[in-house]
């Protein structure tokens, strides 16, 4: 039997002391053979625990095999066919609860599970540096129209799916670029903008027209797209920032995570005065939340020129929900992890500043509804620590704009679109919705396997409906 | 990309421009605001519509050059194009017969309650106009307020211009001598809108003020314009823009407005090396 190496192989990245100081992608990807050697240490194994694991069901043992045979075309072919937007999931997805966390090589004495993220990420990429991107044939004849709300991980999939399968694509997007999350959230060392402009790209190549400034429920009403479109697709995502609401919240230089990272991300306010949108350089920073976007706050701060960063999160470390390698990125970049520990209050100066946050200690009580275990505050324990800048990342909900123009839609008690998970079905004919505006705050894959759903149950009512008539 | 169809000097600095934006103008209604960019640098500013054209499918937007962005805009030209006009934003007035309403404007502020007062005019309502400015060259679209309202009056800081002092003086005047106030809206710079509310309030005048803070998306994404209305924070861009005067929570936002002051000046001050003279504007 063949030896497999214990570990991944190892990934060359920015070194941590170069890194803090720009916003260059931090992971700089495998070299061809790195890919190969690791293609290697897939078992190929018969029940492919990773294909269950992945929200889109991608062959992953047959990308892979592809990949060791340096069919690289094949490989990308494959993927591809599964996932309109490889170069983005090999980055950004939580492999290790997804198809690594159930990777048989993992599961092995010692061993760690192929680095499957990595594999995706290397094919992608391959794919876009040889400069010609096979486009699939589409069928010229087109089977209908459907209007995508929300140009995200979730409606760009539904959209690029739709499109192959026949159907005249429109995505209406509020922002002036499209990508969603992935332009405003997610910051350009972890995902390059450059990244997410070639799968727009690619997807538009596809036929799809995206519809830039344009707010459904504002600038097209609903009855509008119900008039011009066989169907309609919401993917508006969990766009509204959550707040504490802790005193002091409206002091100059307390955040929420979104309009920080925004700023940066979608407006490129790192470049500024080169681009126009300024954004506060604190020096000392404290972040609420121990999510991904904490991570992507903390580490954003950190690169702007913060002294110090300190993440506060209430729970402890085994609670916290981010993902593993950015947690790992985040300490060997040096942010300060402050476990059970939570903001009570901001103080600020006379001009509005802030000056401090005001905390208190908690312990950990019985489960919550979460099944995680509940924090307490420790009477007593409230203390101390200066800052000139606070950014809250501790969610977001559904965003109220289009949802206040469709009173017809029925919503869960939380706020969010009741949509039948199997379809996206919503509560209207011919309307369905998938991804965060469903789910609440979630990942990318899972909205774009959401998206898939319901390009698949869109295609099969608009069909349904014309046998009909 | 969204073409300047016209552009009107209206006061020192002051400007006036119509734009192509179809979606914008066959939806807009009275007190929303787009969510203009210059250019791919550009940042996002909010501005109030001041009037539509269903038509010709074009708004119309009022700006004073105070910021890099507006200076910008006060360079172009017809012919020239926005990059991006997003909207409309905020939610409507709440255009309904009060009785008598009294309509307080100042400065660029003026722009934004044009379209208000014309819809309440329309709505059968009496309407009484307020406008405030430093000196009467700064007091904008008089004639067109005037053609919708049922009595004007003009406050200016100097005298040259209607009444001497600022728009609280008109306002108390006009009660003074009787008249009973249903509803009155003031919109203008901030320090205008804060004391027209306490002079309200005096009065026993309800008050909408349509708030200015700063945004980045406003469509609600990310919080930059919260402010405090009553005992709760608030979006101005979906849960606004028009509030209850006697409830904001006026210091603060003034503080909030000032966040970007240093950067602000180095944005202006760089643009202005790169254009060279803009004394003429």
């Amino acid at each position: 039997m063949i030896k497999i190496p214990n570990n991944k192989t190892p990934i060359k990245e920015q070194d941590p002391k170069e890194r803090i100081h720009n916003f260059g992608e931090v992971v700089l990807g495998y070299t061809l053979e790195e890919a190969v050697a690791e293609a290697n240490r897939c078992l190929q194994c018969v029940n492919q625990p990773c294909v269950a694991g992945c929200p889109v069901n991608i062959d992953i043992p047959g990308f892979i095999l592809a990949l060791r045979n340096r069919d690289l075309p094949k490989s990308t072919q494959i993927l591809k066919s599964y996932n309109n937007l490889p170069a983005v999931c090999g980055r950004v997805c939580p492999q290790e609860s997804q198809c690594e966390g159930r990777c048989t090589v993992g599961k092995m004495k010692d061993h760690e599970p192929v680095a499957i993220g990595k594999l995706e990420r290397f094919v992608a990429d391959w794919e876009a540096n040889q400069g010609i991107v096979n486009i699939p044939e589409i069928p010229s004849q087109k089977l209908g129209r459907v209007a995508i709300i929300g140009a995200g991980p979730a409606g760009l999939t539904a959209a690029a799916d739709l499109a192959k399968m026949g159907y005249e694509v429109k995505i209406f997007e509020a922002l002036h670029a499209a990508g969603g999350v992935l332009m405003y959230g997610i910051p350009e060392f972890r995902l390059p903008k450059s990244i997410v402009e070639r799968e727009v790209n690619f997807i538009k190549s596809l036929g799809v027209e995206i519809d830039t400034d344009s707010i459904a429920g504002r600038s097209v009403t609903i009855s509008e797209l119900k008039n011009e479109f066989d169907a309609i697709f919401i993917g508006t995502g969990a766009g509204t920032p959550s707040f504490m609401n802790i005193p002091g919240t409206n002091l100059n230089g307390v955040y929420s995570a979104s309009e920080f990272l925004t700023r940066i991300n979608l407006m490129h306010a790192y470049k500024f005065p080169e681009s126009d949108t300024p954004v506060r350089l604190g020096k000392h920073v404290v972040v609420v939340g121990a999510g991904n976007v904490a991570m992507d706050a903390s580490r954003s701060a950190l690169r702007l020129g913060a002294e110090s960063v300190k993440i506060v999160y209430r729970r402890s470390e085994e609670e916290m929900p981010a993902r593993i390698e950015e947690y790992h990125h985040a300490i060997e970049e040096g942010i300060e992890f402050h476990w059970l520990t939570n903001p009570i209050e901001y103080i600020g100066d006379d001009k509005g500043n802030l000056t401090a946050v005001k905390c208190i200690k908690m312990k950990l009580g019985e489960p919550d509804a979460s099944g995680r275990r509940r924090p307490i505050p420790i009477d007593g324990s409230e203390f101390i620590i200066e800052a000139d800048m606070a950014i809250e990342a501790i969610g977001q909900t559904s965003n109220k704009v289009l949802l206040s123009a469709f009173p017809e839609l029925k919503l869960t008690p939380h706020g969010y679109i009741e949509a039948d998970p199997e379809t996206g079905q919503t509560s209207v004919e011919g309307v369905f919705a998938g991804g965060d505006i469903v789910t609440g705050a979630a990942t990318v894959i899972l909205a774009m396997g959401a998206g898939k759903k319901s390009a698949k149950a869109i295609d099969e009512y608009i069909k349904s409906k014309k046998a009909v008539l | 990309m969204f073409e300047i169809t016209s552009k009107e000097k209206i006061a020192t600095k002051e400007y006036e421009i119509w734009v192509k934006a179809p979606k914008v103008a066959s939806h807009a209604k009275p007190g929303q605001f787009v969510v203009i960019r210059t250019s791919l640098n550009g940042e996002r500013i909010p501005l109030t519509i001041a009037d539509f054209n269903v038509e010709k499918g074009e708004i119309r937007l009022i700006f004073q050059a105070v910021g890099k962005t507006t200076y910008e805009m006060a360079t172009m030209k017809v012919g020239d194009a926005l990059q991006d006009v997003a909207g409309p934003l905020g939610h409507p007035s709440e255009i309904k017969k009060y009785g008598t309403v009294m309509m307080i404007g100042g400065g660029v502020g003026i722009a934004a309650i044009l379209p208000i007062l014309k819809e309440l005019k329309r709505a059968g309502n009496k309407v009484i106009t307020i406008l405030g400015g430093r000196s009467a060259d700064l007091v904008i679209l008089k004639d067109e307020c005037e053609k919708f309202s049922d009595e004007l009056l003009v406050t200016t800081d100097d005298g040259s211009m209607g009444m001497k002092g600022v728009v609280t003086d008109g306002m108390k005047e006009i009660v003074k001598r009787g008249e009973k106030i249903d509803q009155a809206w003031s919109i203008g710079p901030t320090v205008m809108m804060k004391f027209s509310a306490y002079t309200a309030k005096e009065l026993g005048i309800p008050i909408f003020v349509s708030l200015n803070p700063i945004m980045v998306d406003g469509t609600g994404m990310c919080g930059a314009c919260r402010v405090t209305v009553g005992k709760n924070i608030r979006f101005a861009c979906v849960d606004g823009p028009e509030f209850d005067g006697y409830e904001v929570n006026w210091d603060e936002l003034m503080n909030r407005l000032r966040q970007y002051k240093d950067q602000e000046k180095i944005s202006l001050e760089n643009y202005m090396a790169r254009v060279g003279d803009l004394s003429w504007l």
